[in-house]
This record gives C-alpha cells, sequence and structure tokens, in this order.
C-alpha cells in the first residue's frame, strides 16, 4: 500500500471519517441545520477530491480498488445525489418533526457505500460495499418511526434486501470456486484462459442478476420498491432513487463488462429479458397508480429497464463502450429529472400522509407557477420530450441498442416511452386544466433544489455538450 | 475423503431451505433465520472451494469472515426494526404488517 493508493480512495474516506464524527458532533449542536450543513460540507469535498483527480487512472490496492474515469463519473453523479439529498431532507425533516441528526450520518454511510461500489474491483469489495449502502438506507426508510408505514416499509426493504444480497454473495462464491480468485480482472483472465468451470459459472449469472436486480428494481425483482417508496419518508427516498440506482449499475457494468465479457452469449440474452420486462411492467403499472409516490415508484423501475438495455447492448464487445457511456449519461440525466420530480413531492407532502394523490396537485399551475413549471419539466424530462436532457439520454440509449442489433428491444423502449408519456402528462395535465387550492410551503432549500434540478435539466437538454464528452470518455472500464 | 460435489450439494440444500424459511415462514424472526441459514450456505460452498480446489491463497477464508461480519451487522439492524414494529402493533407475523399492500 503507498500513498496514492489512499488517494485513489479519498472519497470515501473523508465521507466515512466524516460520518463517524458528525454521528460525535451532531451531540453537542442543538441546530440540525447546522448538522446538515456539515455533512453538505464533507460530501462537497469529497466532491472536490474527485474532481481533482478526475483522469488518472488508477489501479489501487493489489486491484481491490479499480479508480478510473468511470468510477469518477459515478462518484460525481453520487455526490451531486448526496448534496440534493441533505438540501431536500433538511427542510422535510423539519415540516415532518423528525428532525434528528443521525439522518445525516446515516446518509454518509450509505454514500461511503455508493463510491466504494463505483470504485470495487474486487467482487468481495463489491459484496461489502452493496451492504454498506443497504443496511443504513434501511434504516433510513424507517426514518419516520413511529409511523407505521414508515416501519413497515423499513422491514419489507430490509427482509428483501438481505434475501437479494444473500443471491449475489452465492454467486460470487460460485465464481470464487470457478475461478479461485474474486479479482475482477483475474476472472476475466481465467475465463479467457479456458481455466475456468464454466458450469458453475452458469449458475453464478442468474444469481448475480438476482442479487443486483433486486438493488436496482428491476422486474421480476421490484415488488418491494413501490411500497417501500410509499412508506418511507419522502426525503430519503428521493435520495435513494437515484442513489441506490447508480451505485447498483456501477455494480452491474463493472461485473459484467469488465469480469464476464467472454460470457455475454449466456448473460445477454437474460439481460434484454429483463430489460423489456422491466419497461413494459413499469410503465403499465405506474399508470393505475393515484399516489404519485407509487407513480414514481414505477416510473423508476421503468427507467432502471431503460438503463438495462446498455447493459443488455453491452454483450456485444464492439459497442459495449459506447453502450457503458449512454448508461452513464442516463444515470446523470436521470439524477436531475428524478430527483427533481421527488423535490416537488416533498414540497407538496403534508403531514400524515396529505397531499400525496395525483389529485392534490389540481391548480398548482396557478397557485405556484415556478414550481409547476418546474414538475412540468421534469414530467417532460422522465418521458423523454424536448428540450430536455431525457430526450438526449433515451437517444443514446436506443442508439448503441440499435448498434448492438437488438433492434427488437429498442422497440420496446420506444413504445414504452410512449405509454409513458400518458401518466407523465396526467400530473402536467391535472397541474394545469385541474380546480383545486393545493397547499405548499415556500420553503428555501425545497425550492433552490427545484429550481437547480428544473435548470439543469432543461439546459443539459439544450447544451448536453459537455456531460457527453466526459460520458463518452469514462466508457472504458479499465480491465 | 468426502467428495468436493457433497459439500456443494449440502450447501445447495441449506440454502433452498434458507430461502423457503424466507417465503414461506409468517414471523420476522423465522425469515431472519432463513435469511442466516441462506449466507452460511453460501459460507459452506466459499470452504469447500477454498480446501478442495483454491487453498494455495486465503481469499476463500477471509471471504467467509467478512460474510459472518456482515451477517452479524444485518442481524443487528433487522432485530432492531423487528423490536421497533413488535412494540408498536405486538406482532411480529408478516401477514399482519399489511397496510402497504404487496
Amino acid at each position: 500500500m503507498s500513498s496514492s493508493d489512499l488517494l485513489s480512495v479519498a472519497p470515501v474516506l473523508i465521507i466515512s471519517v466524516w460520518a463517524i464524527l458528525l454521528l460525535l458532533l451532531d451531540l453537542f449542536i442543538k441546530n440540525k441545520g447546522l448538522t446538515a450543513s456539515l455533512a453538505a460540507a464533507g460530501v462537497a469535498a469529497a466532491l472536490v477530491v474527485v474532481i481533482v483527480r478526475f483522469g488518472s487512472d488508477q489501479v489501487a490496492f493489489s486491484g481491490m480498488i479499480v479508480a478510473d474515469t468511470f468510477s469518477d463519473f459515478l462518484q460525481i453523479v453520487i455526490l451531486i445525489t448526496a448534496l440534493l439529498g441533505i438540501a431536500v431532507a433538511y427542510d422535510y425533516l423539519r415540516r415532518m418533526n423528525m428532525e434528528r441528526g443521525e439522518y445525516y450520518t446515516l446518509m454518509l454511510f450509505t454514500v461511503a457505500g455508493m463510491l466504494l461500489m463505483s470504485l470495487a474491483g474486487d467482487l468481495i469489495l463489491i459484496f461489502l460495499a452493496i451492504e454498506l449502502l443497504s443496511v443504513p438506507l434501511y434504516v433510513l426508510s424507517g426514518f419516520a418511526r413511529p409511523e407505521k408505514g414508515s416501519e413497515e416499509a423499513a422491514m419489507k426493504y430490509f427482509i428483501l434486501g438481505a434475501f437479494s444480497s444473500a443471491f449475489l454473495v452465492y454467486g460470487i462464491a460460485l465464481i470464487f470456486g470457478s475461478t479461485g480468485t474474486t479479482n475482477m480482472a483475474g476472472v476475466a483472465a481465467s475465463i479467457a484462459g479456458n481455466h475456468a468451470n464454466l458450469t458453475l459459472l452458469t449458475i453464478a449469472i442468474p444469481m448475480l442478476l438476482v442479487g443486483l436486480g433486486f438493488k436496482v428494481a428491476a422486474v421480476p425483482f421490484h415488488m418491494w420498491t413501490p411500497d417501500v417508496y410509499q412508506g418511507a419518508p419522502s426525503a430519503a427516498v428521493a435520495f435513494m432513487s437515484v442513489g441506490a440506482k447508480v451505485a447498483g449499475f456501477a455494480a452491474l457494468l463493472r461485473i459484467f463488462v469488465s469480469a464476464l465479457p467472454e460470457l455475454s452469449q449466456t448473460w445477454g440474452p437474460v439481460v434484454v429479458a429483463i430489460s423489456a420486462a422491466t419497461m413494459i411492467w413499469g410503465n403499465v403499472a405506474a399508470i393505475a397508480q393515484s399516489n404519485i409516490k407509487r407513480m414514481l415508484a414505477y416510473s423508476s423501475i421503468a427507467h432502471a429497464g431503460y438503463i438495462l438495455m446498455a447493459l443488455a447492448a453491452a454483450a456485444d464487445p464492439s459497442v459495449s463502450e459506447e453502450a457503458v457511456s449512454a448508461a452513464l449519461f442516463y444515470l446523470f440525466a436521470y439524477l436531475f429529472s428524478n430527483l427533481g420530480a421527488w423535490t416537488v413531492v416533498l414540497a407538496l407532502e403534508r403531514s400524515e400522509g396529505r397531499g400525496l394523490l395525483i389529485e392534490d396537485y389540481a391548480g398548482l399551475g396557478r397557485r405556484r407557477p415556478a414550481l409547476a413549471l418546474a414538475m412540468a419539466i421534469f414530467m417532460l424530462s422522465l418521458i423523454g420530450v424536448p428540450p430536455t436532457v431525457g430526450l438526449i439520454g433515451k437517444f443514446l440509449l436506443f442508439r448503441v441498442t440499435i448498434d448492438a442489433g437488438l433492434t427488437g428491444l429498442a422497440i420496446v423502449g420506444v413504445v414504452t416511452s410512449l405509454i409513458s408519456a400518458y401518466f407523465y402528462l396526467g400530473v402536467v395535465i391535472k397541474m394545469y386544466m385541474g380546480t383545486g387550492e393545493p397547499e405548499s410551503r415556500s420553503e428555501g432549500w425545497l425550492n433552490r433544489s427545484a429550481g437547480l434540478t428544473a435548470l439543469v435539466t432543461f439546459l443539459l437538454g439544450v447544451l448536453p455538450g459537455p456531460i457527453l464528452i466526459l460520458a463518452r470518455s469514462s466508457g472504458f472500464l479499465t480491465p | 475423503m468426502v467428495p468436493l460435489s457433497w459439500y456443494l450439494i449440502l450447501a445447495a440444500a441449506l440454502f433452498a431451505v434458507g430461502i423457503f424459511g424466507v417465503l414461506a415462514r409468517r414471523n420476522a424472526i423465522a425469515i431472519l433465520m432463513g435469511i442466516e441459514l441462506m449466507l452460511n450456505a453460501v459460507n459452506l460452498n466459499l470452504l469447500a472451494f477454498w480446501r478442495y480446489l483454491w487453498s494455495d491463497n486465503l481469499t476463500g477464508v477471509v471471504f467467509v469472515i467478512m460474510v459472518l461480519a456482515v451477517a452479524a451487522a444485518e442481524v443487528a439492524v433487522g432485530l432492531a426494526l423487528i423490536i421497533s414494529i413488535y412494540r408498536r402493533r405486538s406482532t411480529v407475523v408478516a401477514e399482519e404488517i399489511d397496510l402497504l399492500k404487496w
């Protein structure tokens, strides 16, 4: 181990040490706004470190850590999510009378897990990172206790999360048995050199897909998503709906593209099927929802399906780099459109779960024109309508899917996007055409977050250039 | 000596029993026990692979220790959640925890 090894994990170190310190400091802090600012300062420091070291590829800790532009890009996405997550949580927690400082500590621990996930070069580390990110998330889902719905959400998330990580680790054990190593580069080399036991690997691949499919909420492993999103405190959901998905896809892309490329004939078709099922079921089930949190939950399932298209395309080695960068760009776009939509939900939610029906959005266009405009932008972006970033993200995904020869899958994607217009536009129509007097508070950080995310969603739709170039340069996974 | 495949079959059976426990048992504590069984099946797998095939380095054993530690952390949080629910509702039966539809 050298000091440059430490530099490669510096963001994780900063976040985890800061989380532990904050847990202690919080005992002496009366004004929880200070705790939130301190947590945000830690995240910002980590973000600065990532940006400074961006572009320097490095394999550290004997292959345990792979810090390349791919992981740097994902770390930037995760840290921006965390900053916005802290900003929206502050106002929300205060309004809902659950202003407890542990919230921010738990968030920082989760962020450390997510960062490690994008840095992992070893399957053991993937498993540890997935647990480090999940366990605090279980607690965050139950943070609104003694509210029954929140406790129940935490319980469900915990049971299904632990269940799925058992599958994941069983798959990893089989890979170890087959190749004798848990290092991803080692696994790839062993398969390429014909030293691996292919029967064991063929059993391991579905196990990995089950485990990670749960984390990114892919059909048929999505059952927990609507319940957890509905029951958990909305601020936690806003954060985890992006963060957990980014981390899950980091692991999926890293494992399948860099450790198991030789077996793409085996996992490619399975991913195609999962992706199609996820897009169809996510979008169709969202139509029937009357609760906006459940609708956004199904929307997040559907978007997992779109990003899985990139993984399916990455099975074709000639376009795998392009596919990975399309997935990265989509995750960046998804961060702003989805977190923005959740910010509006947070602004309208009142105590005891009121203000969460799509009905409650009637008349928002007159009452809060700016907020309604932001919501309209997010909805358009989630459909993929110009001039928003969602369109560019979807365009990149569809193009790479067609390049990989999966035209059928791309058609499913386009058709389900059209279906999704129905329920996303339903919210917009309700806001502008419906009559009602929605109650919403105007709170500083919620307004700022909604404004910022709406601005980025719109601006990236008009000028996607810089992020596009960044995503292109991050598509290569260091073996 | 007992062949490797016997261990693998035992581990697979243990894993299947664990899955059955999670899916079929109603008591949250029993579900937790099912998850523990699944993780222990993984440990058995890892140790068998390590002992029979890859005992030249310590990866397998270290991994088992990691899995054990993670399982302990998971159970700590899981039991805390169950206690929190039990205090409010005096039940740990999954079917009675049904505010949210599945």
